[in-house]
């Protein structure tokens, strides 16, 4: 252990990343199961320039991020059901970066700060930001409990979900204000290119872990909580930056995936597949569903 | 005529940067148009966008580090595209995490690379530069370069171009006729890779995303045909770049620090404008032919229609 891991200013760091690693993970789960990558990738990035922004005008950080990865959020709710879902997230991401360019263009002494914002810096946390942190995580697994069951419906079998009441483009919408939610969160911490690695990473391996998508999403968080731990102490050690790490391990646990599942597979004689991976998802999460 | 001065100040068809910018945008606009098409009719904007992430923060820090940018992009872009295609199951959304992971390790690498190189030679502000490019710094001497990469593009996706249609818009159909779907998938994606990379090397990753799915979407609106919507998308492009490209240099008038606002900014606004525009056309061009309201499915089960998607 390198010295000073643990030392006062630290510890904000560590609290803060955990709650967002836990968050980031159990989000991630429906990330990967709604098939909703590109969004997840394209409101962090976007978020970014909000930061640029805040900078420019001298607000705090956290603010401006707040800010874009809501409009994002809108966009992509409001625009993504009615045209090609990916068209309409790629718009808002460059519409998004665009303003970013042009606050950029207009600050002259963001650089420093921007390498930092994108790759992430575990120490640019302050106790300043634990408690927004908190009252995020926890809007975060509240709105994940409650919402716990429609999301599973909505995100495996749409019809059946319309056809007990439950309205699609109120679901996405409450699903991405999450993503955006574990974006404030974990810009500062992790980088505004690598937050949406947390959130595929982990949940691609916990699925293959069990069957169950509760225990998938607890697996995930956990997961998740690791990687963040790990990646801030490799980070604290070698200096290099977190994003790499974050990035590495989201690599990591998708080949402990791919490789539990071929395992799997071979092992059972009734080919059993878990949900999420060529198309057995429908039987056995509707099945937890209904049991 | 102040008003043509206004908009054309003197001296900007002289600028060497204006004329660079003007051919190498046009280069990218006419290789994204037909490109753009195909992305979005196969639901691959994602890919599209990460390929553009990679290799700009990637192709960039080679060129940090002291190795050719050239190799660096075909390496990573190649590399990526081969990743993408391996892990990709055939659902879209397996496929998005796949690509999800591998753009997650170039830009963690990306991170890395640009760490060690900004370290050694205190370059600050080489992400952003990365990132967000410039088309005024394209020099003419990576002209040959652009428009070679362009052309082999190109060449790629007219080789393929009958089976890639029809297995993008009907795979069941492709198969049973007995196209090999994951070459012409390798085919295009290699394709997709190559003028990714080379634009967003050129022109940055936003303007690369931007000209790859903004006006190709806005032609697949406006036309009936993947080749006519390519001809929109074409033409739409190297229209928004080149007004962009003139905006942009006016604004070095402009406030706060008369020192001009950056063309991606300009290019994507229009981007924009035009996809909006399109779509209210659309809308209004196909109420009558198109009475299901609804998305992109039908113009992906309902053979070559490609045009109305919406209602």
């Amino acid at each position: 252990m390198p010295p000073g891991l643990f030392s006062g200013f630290m510890l904000d760091t560590w609290v803060e990343a955990s709650v967002m690693a836990v968050v980031a993970g159990t989000v991630g789960f429906f990330v990967v199961l709604r098939g909703s990558t590109f969004a997840a990738h394209a409101i962090p990035q976007g978020a970014f320039a909000g930061a640029a922004g805040a900078a420019l005008i001298g607000a705090d950080t956290l603010v401006g991020v707040g800010v874009f990865s809501l409009l994002g959020v809108l966009a992509i709710a409001r625009w993504g059901r009615t045209g090609r879902h990916d068209v309409v997230v790629a718009l808002s991401l460059v519409t998004l970066l665009g303003i970013g360019s042009l606050f950029l263009s207009m600050s002259t002494e963001y650089a420093e700060q921007t390498f930092s914002l994108l790759f992430g810096e575990p120490l640019a946390v302050s106790s300043a930001d634990l408690l927004p942190t908190a009252v995020l995580g926890a809007a975060c697994v509240i709105l994940v409990a409650v919402l716990y069951r429609a999301l599973l419906l909505s995100s495996v079998a749409p019809e059946l979900a319309a056809a007990k009441g439950i309205r699609p483009e109120r679901i996405e919408l409450w699903f991405l204000l999450a993503v955006g939610a574990v974006t404030i969160m974990a810009l500062p911490v992790v980088g505004a290119l690598l937050v949406f690695s947390l959130m595929i990473g982990p949940p691609a391996a916990a699925r293959f872990f069990t069957d169950h998508p509760g225990r998938a999403m607890a697996v995930s968080g956990g997961l998740a909580l690791l990687t963040v731990w790990a990646a801030i102490v490799a980070s604290f050690w070698s200096n290099w930056p977190i994003g790499f790490f974050v990035g590495t391990a989201a690599v990591v646990w998708y080949a402990v995936g791919r490789a539990m599942a071929v395992l799997t597979t071979r092992r059972s004689p009734r080919r059993r597949v878990p949900f999420g991976v060529a198309g057995g998802e429908d039987l056995s999460v509707t099945g937890a569903l209904s049991a | 005529m102040s008003l043509l001065h206004a908009v054309f100040p003197p001296g900007i068809f002289s600028s060497g940067p204006v004329q660079a910018a003007a051919v190498v945008g046009a280069v990218v606009a006419l290789v994204c148009g037909p490109v753009g098409v195909f992305t979005v009719i196969r639901g691959q904007s994602f890919a599209g966008h990460a390929f553009a992430d990679i290799t700009a923060t990637g192709g960039s820090a080679a060129f940090l580090l002291g190795v050719s940018p050239l190799v660096g992009f075909v390496t990573l872009g190649l590399a990526g595209a081969g990743a993408m295609e391996v892990l990709g199951a055939d659902r879209r959304r397996d496929r998005d995490v796949a690509t999800g992971v591998v753009l997650g390790a170039g830009l963690g690498l990306s991170a890395l690379l640009l760490y060690l190189s900004t370290t050694t030679e205190t370059t600050t502000g080489a992400a952003v530069t990365v990132l967000f490019g410039s088309i005024f710094a394209v020099s003419s001497a990576s002209l040959p370069l652009v428009i070679g990469f362009g052309a082999l593009a190109l060449f790629l996706v007219g080789l393929v171009y009958r089976p890639l249609l029809l297995s993008s818009i009907n795979p069941e159909l492709a198969a049973a006729q007995g196209t090999r779907l994951r070459l012409v998938g390798i085919t295009y994606t290699v394709a997709l890779a190559l003028s990714v990379a080379l634009s967003a090397l050129t022109i940055g990753a936003i303007l690369s995303t931007a000209l790859l799915i903004g006006p190709a979407a806005a032609g697949l609106r406006l036309a009936r045909s993947p080749g006519r919507a390519a001809a929109w998308a074409t033409g739409i492009g190297v229209g928004v770049t080149w007004a962009g490209i003139v905006l942009a240099y006016d604004s070095y008038t402009w406030p706060p620090a008369q020192q001009g606002w950056p063309v991606s900014f300009f290019v994507v606004s229009l981007v924009l404008l035009v996809y909006v525009l399109a779509q209210l056309a659309g809308r209004s061009g196909h109420r009558a032919s198109s009475p299901t309201p609804g998305t992109d499915i039908s113009a992906r089960t309902g053979g070559t229609n490609l045009g109305p998607q919406g209602g």
